[in-house]
């Protein structure tokens, strides 16, 4: 295996689940992977992906006990680190998969690339989506939070909502019922996508309540919210509730405007790989965790095709002599 | 100077009284966010030395300085200058942020 010091071996691009099991396994085959992690942010693009949103995760295997989201991303990084991966905080603005070395920019997009690479892992996960509304600025950490975790603490005895119908959403609708008098779930359909075990803590649980097919029509209030207004998704009758706190998880979309016609991406939006492996459209370039799975999307199977991608991308090297 | 820890008892002192401007970052232990901020402020107040003042208030422990700014979400960080607020940022963001912001108070 051959180095320079212009041109990395793996460069891996996000620091989830994915990028950071990616970085462990090819620093442990010594290939020196560089890791750009990404910057700060509450959005859930950031490093450390989502789990630096969340609260105890339970369905991690080895922690019986549970462990917290952001413990268990310091854990993987710390591990990634100690076998010799390099960790850059910052994001990448702008890649250039179609020569060879790729070439990666950050900061600035004009002028030469910042780093070369001879292989890259794609590991920049998936965002929140939001509601669209024009409020949400405006109220965006005065009353409507992307953060149960950080922010349910504020809301301790008020009445507050969670909109969406899936494991985050009832994750943090239990999660707040520890702070706030009510949590109300809003939700567009009859029934809920959330797993099974979620959703009897969540029908138990005396402080939880659910708005059926029901979406949120706007927010009220200028420096704080003050009520959400709802509609009947049926009917599209409207009802003003008094709600002083609202969070949402109605899902995410990847994170793949950086590849946009450089990589192949399935009709959801989701990057493509093939043949049960983690290859790209583009050989040399791998893709792991949330961007290219729009079905399992838990931490552990991002872990899991992190693996698969730093495996693919170390066989992949060696068949080129690297 | 490194980054100071506030008290809702220290606030008047520390931040109404500063000679020079000072960033607070309201934060609790178990914000994820809030620790990716973290090596920020140590850094911005490093460099800085003399001419910034650095605090963290944590609201767990010391809500009530969080209440009189309508803090519903963390890391929130404003910074004060002469007794007023000039700046606000809610949420973490990247070390470019804080210069831009810096940038037009120093």
């Amino acid at each position: 295996m051959s180095t320079s010091d212009d041109v990395r071996n793996v460069t891996i691009i996000g620091s989830g689940p994915g990028g950071l099991t990616a970085a462990i396994y090819t620093a442990r085959a010594t290939l020196e992977p560089l890791v750009i992690e990404g910057e700060p942010s509450s959005t859930s693009d950031q490093p450390g992906g989502q789990l630096m949103l969340t609260t105890d995760v339970e369905n991690f295997p080895g922690f019986p006990d549970g462990i917290t989201g952001p413990e268990l991303m310091a854990g993987f990084r710390a591990q990634a680190v100690r076998f010799g991966a390099e960790i850059l905080t910052a994001k990448v603005s702008r890649v250039d998969l179609t020569t060879w070395p790729f070439e990666l920019w950050v900061g600035t997009t004009d002028g030469d690339p910042t780093y070369r690479s001879r292989s890259v892992i794609v590991a920049t996960g998936a965002s929140s989506l939001m509601l669209g509304l024009p409020a949400e600025q405006r109220l965006l950490g005065h009353g409507l939070s992307t953060c149960a975790t950080c922010d349910g603490f504020f809301f301790r005895d008020q009445d507050i909502c969670v909109v969406g119908g899936g494991d985050s959403a009832l994750e943090e609708a239990l999660f707040l019922s520890r702070f706030a008098r009510t949590v109300t779930v809003i939700h567009r359909r009859d029934t809920l996508r959330a797993s099974k075990i979620m959703q009897a803590r969540a029908f138990d649980n005396p402080k939880i309540e659910f708005l059926w097919n029901t979406v949120v029509a706007d927010l009220l209030g200028e420096e704080r919210l003050t009520a959400v207004i709802t509609a009947d998704v049926a009917t599209g009758e409207q009802t003003t509730r008094p709600f002083t706190g609202i969070f949402v998880a109605i899902g995410h979309r990847p994170n793949t405007g950086l590849f946009a016609g450089q990589l192949e991406l399935h009709d959801n939006g989701y990057l493509r790989t093939f043949d049960d492996r983690s290859h790209t459209s583009v050989e040399g370039v791998f893709a792991c965790g949330d961007v290219q799975d729009d079905w399992y999307r838990q931490a552990i199977t991002a872990a899991g095709s992190g693996c698969m991608a730093a495996i693919d991308a170390e066989r992949w090297l060696e068949a080129k002599g690297h | 100077m490194g980054v100071i820890e506030l008290t809702d008892a220290t606030w008047d002192e520390e931040v109404k009284g500063s000679d020079v401007p000072v960033l607070i970052d309201f934060w609790a232990p178990w914000c994820g966010p809030c620790r990716m901020i973290a090596p920020i402020l140590e850094d911005l107040a490093e460099e800085h030395g003399d001419a910034l003042k650095v605090g963290k208030l944590n609201v767990d422990e010391h809500s009530e300085r969080a209440r009189s700014f309508n803090v519903t979400s963390i890391p929130f960080c404003i910074v004060v200058k002469d007794g007023e607020v000039v700046a606000e940022m809610t949420g973490a963001h990247p070390r470019s942020k804080f210069d831009e912001v810096l940038a037009q108070i120093l």
